[in-house]
């Protein structure tokens, strides 16, 4: 059986170019990798493909009418260093059911034998928790551990907290378990502090701490890892140490504790992130009359 | 008032009375709409036509009558055939009505299965809740010994783990920790009834031999048989049985329906009768092997079992002598029991009747529809009588079949003209009727319509038979069912000899 993993993480926080660039780590310590992209917008594979993939799942299936009428080779693409690349893909915003795409495309994915021969499979989940679709991955015998991306921003320890809410969900009465967290520096105030924080809280780790750096929009604008883009640059180090971490993570993950949600507002008011009440009126009248005597 | 309470008449003679008559006319002339008689019959006779068969092949979107039914239906009808099984649906209570009724349609028996009756709160919310109270009371009022678990396209759209949720519910004492609830995903957007068969019964298999414990195999000298998804299973799995018996052979089959779905009038009711023991059930991961009658409906479940070590073997229903021949023999092989004269000598009856009245089959068109596996075997039986299958059409069917149908055929000269379809429906067959007609058709109740349309006598040989009775009670397995399959096919003959004769309408045929 291959290791399986999956990174969830509020949308926009960047996923996508933290999971691909730390397989492309991966796949560097002669890992042998797939990833099933679970985003019907597909971006799950292109810094490895050096190009938007295509041919999904469901978009081949559409075509043929049914996914019955596909063979594996249809979906599968062969990108950096050999990762095996998928995407589920969906349908248009504002039609269908994305959610069932991706148990679709997975389902496919397994009886057509991808997971065969594999190390590692990588699941790059869209946002948050949400239907039982995108909670596809995180069922019994698909990822046992899960990685969130996070940073220092309010909405993304929020987006956290959810997920992991999700995953006590299913981790009773199966065997997922939360890997860590991986904070990607927005520059926040304290924001290492705050992300150690909150993963003691909720009882996991940070694996690590992503520095923000460029040279990550310079890889990206040419659909390149920063491992593929800078290989010798010092970000392409952070995320080695981010694959080798994960590597030595297996089996180590815990079944994480949420908090709710007036204890995370606690916490960042405790960082000085959100005011209090008393704070945030003081500081309007402040504001006012400060107003008043320049008028 | 045409109808009195002293003399009653049913609706076949109700509605020619002179009132309801003058009714239907009015509705006719004022509300209907409709183009003249004139045009409407010309557009019949147009769809008769090779013009509208070409456009009726390039149909892309829409099916019209499909010969299949859906995953539910098979799944149910895998788990009926274990021993105190209560059928759980978790999805909407209209799908599992149609589930009922199908099968009470078919084998006029009362056919309990529970659904979770997810309504719209439960697609927003998941259907967890539908299961904890569901099993709790499916439990508490229907005291069954086991619960099995599928699901409705409700359920699977929104992606309801029944792994999880299961696991809750116990969690939660909806029924005991050790209580077996098996279950398989049965989106019924995909596959048919024959793909639910074969999941629920590998949901089974897995529940007893990976969940409850972790059981390891150690081969023992009996097998396994899997019936699959089966109208005559009544007669057939008894049929089987009785050979298994003669030949000295012991054999568990997986999911035997024989007695649940044939229970006697004796004044108690019973809500669960005969199937297959919970413990033979765990104690089939030692047999010997495990053959499945119908390949169609057990492809993972076979693979799953091989997982385990076992050797496998499948068939196409084994109907006809060939078919028959092949199974008796794999059987003996497995076992290493000889095939015992009686067996042989009934063999040689069947043989001897076909003889007598292959006058009458040699050369006869038929178009034969049904499942992947009945298709398979009903052609090869046609072969054999010397008769031909011109149309083979399997709407639950993909290229697999495709291949070994075609296959088949090119086996016989008797198979040199015909033609397989995959993936069609009765609509389709409708335009092949007209356009190449055959003598005779082959399949379900459903083909009832094709009959009344295009003239060609119906032979009712395949699930579901709603407008006969008691058929099922009838093996069509093995060489005494082949004998049943082929009186019927000639009784039908003689009728159309009869029909169509005026100085040749004799006594003996």
């Amino acid at each position: 059986m291959p290791r399986q993993i999956a990174f969830y993480g509020k949308g926009g926080i960047g996923k996508s170019t933290t999971s691909q660039n730390t397989l492309a780590a991966l796949v560097e310590m002669d890992q042998k990798i797939l990833i099933v992209g679970c985003d019907p917008k597909a971006d799950s594979t292109r810094l490895i493909l050096n190009t938007k993939l295509q041919d999904t799942v469901l978009h081949l299936a559409a075509k043929a009418g049914s996914v019955e009428d596909l063979e594996l080779e249809d979906v599968m693409k062969i990108g950096y260093k050999g990762i095996k690349c998928t995407e589920s893909g969906g349908p248009e915003p504002g039609v269908g059911c994305a959610g069932r795409g991706v148990i679709t495309a997975i389902n496919f994915l397994e009886e057509n034998g991808a997971y065969d021969d594999v190390d590692y499979v990588s699941y790059d989940v869209l946002g948050d928790v949400v239907c039982g679709g995108f909670a596809m991955p995180i069922r019994e015998n698909k990822a046992q551990e899960i990685y969130i991306v996070m940073s220092g921003e309010m909405m993304a320890l929020f987006a956290a907290n959810n997920i992991a809410k999700g995953i006590l969900k299913y981790a009773g009465s199966g065997g997922v378990r939360l890997g860590g967290l991986i904070c990607n520096e927005r520059q926040t105030d304290r924001e290492l502090d705050l992300a150690e924080t909150l993963a003691k809280r909720i009882n996991t780790q940070l694996i690590h701490f992503v520095p923000r750096d460029n040279v990550v929009q310079h890889a990206e604008l040419r659909r390149q890892t920063v491992i593929q883009y800078k290989p010798d640059c010092q970000q392409a180090i952070e995320y080695r140490n981010l694959a080798t971490k994960i590597h030595a993570n297996g089996g180590k993950g815990t079944i994480p504790t949420p908090i709710s949600m007036e204890e995370l507002e606690d916490m960042l008011i405790e960082f000085g992130i959100m005011k209090t009440d008393e704070q945030a009126l003081a500081d309007l009248q402040a504001k006012e009359a400060s107003l008043c005597s320049a008028g | 008032m045409p109808q009195s309470a002293d003399k009653v008449k049913d609706h076949i003679s109700l509605f020619k009375e002179p009132e309801y008559l003058e009714l239907f006319a009015a509705k006719k002339a004022q509300f209907e709409c409709r183009p003249t008689d004139e045009a409407v019959a010309a557009q019949a006779e147009y769809t008769k036509t090779w013009e509208y068969r070409e456009k009726n092949f390039s149909r892309e979107i829409a099916t019209i009558n499909p010969a299949k039914a859906c995953q539910p239906l098979g799944a149910v009808f895998a788990a009926a055939g274990f021993e105190g099984t209560l059928p759980y649906v978790h999805g909407s209570q209209g799908c599992v009505a149609y589930f009922r009724s199908h099968l009470a349609r078919h084998y006029k028996e009362a056919v309990p299965i529970v659904a979770d009756s997810m309504t719209e709160d439960a697609a927003v919310f998941g259907g967890l809740n539908n299961i904890v109270e569901g099993l709790q009371n499916a439990y508490k009022l229907y005291a069954p010994k086991m619960i099995v678990v599928s699901t409705t396209c409700m359920a699977e759209v929104i992606g309801d783990d029944l792994s999880a949720f299961i696991a809750t519910a116990k969690e939660k004492e909806s029924v005991p920790l050790d209580f077996p609830v098996p279950f398989a995903h049965t989106p019924s957007f995909v596959g048919s009834h024959t793909t639910g068969y074969d999941n629920q019964m590998k949901g089974i298999l897995n529940y007893f031999w990976d969940r409850e414990a972790q059981l390891t195999a150690t081969p023992g000298t009996k097998i396994n048989i899997i019936p699959g998804f089966d109208g005559y299973s009544v007669a057939n799995n008894r049929e089987i049985k009785r050979y298994m018996a003669e030949m000295g052979v012991e054999a568990t089959l997986l999911g035997d329906v024989s007695d649940v779905f044939d229970t006697p009038s004796d004044g108690e009711y019973r809500m669960y009768d005969g199937g297959t023991t919970l413990d033979d059930t765990r104690a089939a991961i030692n047999a010997k092997a495990t053959i499945a009658l119908q390949e169609f409906c057990s492809q993972k479940t076979l693979e799953y079992i091989e997982s385990k070590g076992q050797p496998t073997a499948s068939f196409n229903y084994p109907m006809g002598i060939g078919a028959t021949d092949a199974f008796l023999m794999k059987v003996s092989e497995l076992t290493g029991k000889a095939i015992p004269a009686s067996i042989e000598k009934e063999r040689g009856r069947l043989v001897d009747a076909i003889t007598d009245s292959q006058a009458w089959l040699h050369g006869k068109k038929f178009a034969v529809f049904g499942d992947p596996d009945f298709c398979l075997s009903m052609a090869a039986f046609l072969m054999e009588m010397g008769a031909e299958p011109t149309h083979v059409l399997c709407t639950n069917a993909g290229k697999e079949w495709e291949e070994k149908a075609k296959a088949l055929l090119a086996s016989s000269p008797f198979g040199a003209n015909g033609q397989v379809w995959a993936g069609k429906d009765l609509w389709h067959l409708r335009s092949l009727l007209f356009t190449e007609p055959t003598d005779f058709i082959i399949g379900s109740s459903y083909g009832k319509y094709l009959e009344k349309d295009t003239g060609i006598p119906l032979i009712r040989l395949t699930f579901p038979i709603f407008d006969r009775h008691h058929h099922h009670r009838f093996p069509s397995f093995g060489y005494q069912g082949a004998l049943r399959v082929l009186v019927e096919i000639l009784d039908r003959v003689f009728e159309a000899a009869d029909a169509a004769s005026d100085i040749s309408y004799d006594l003996t045929r």
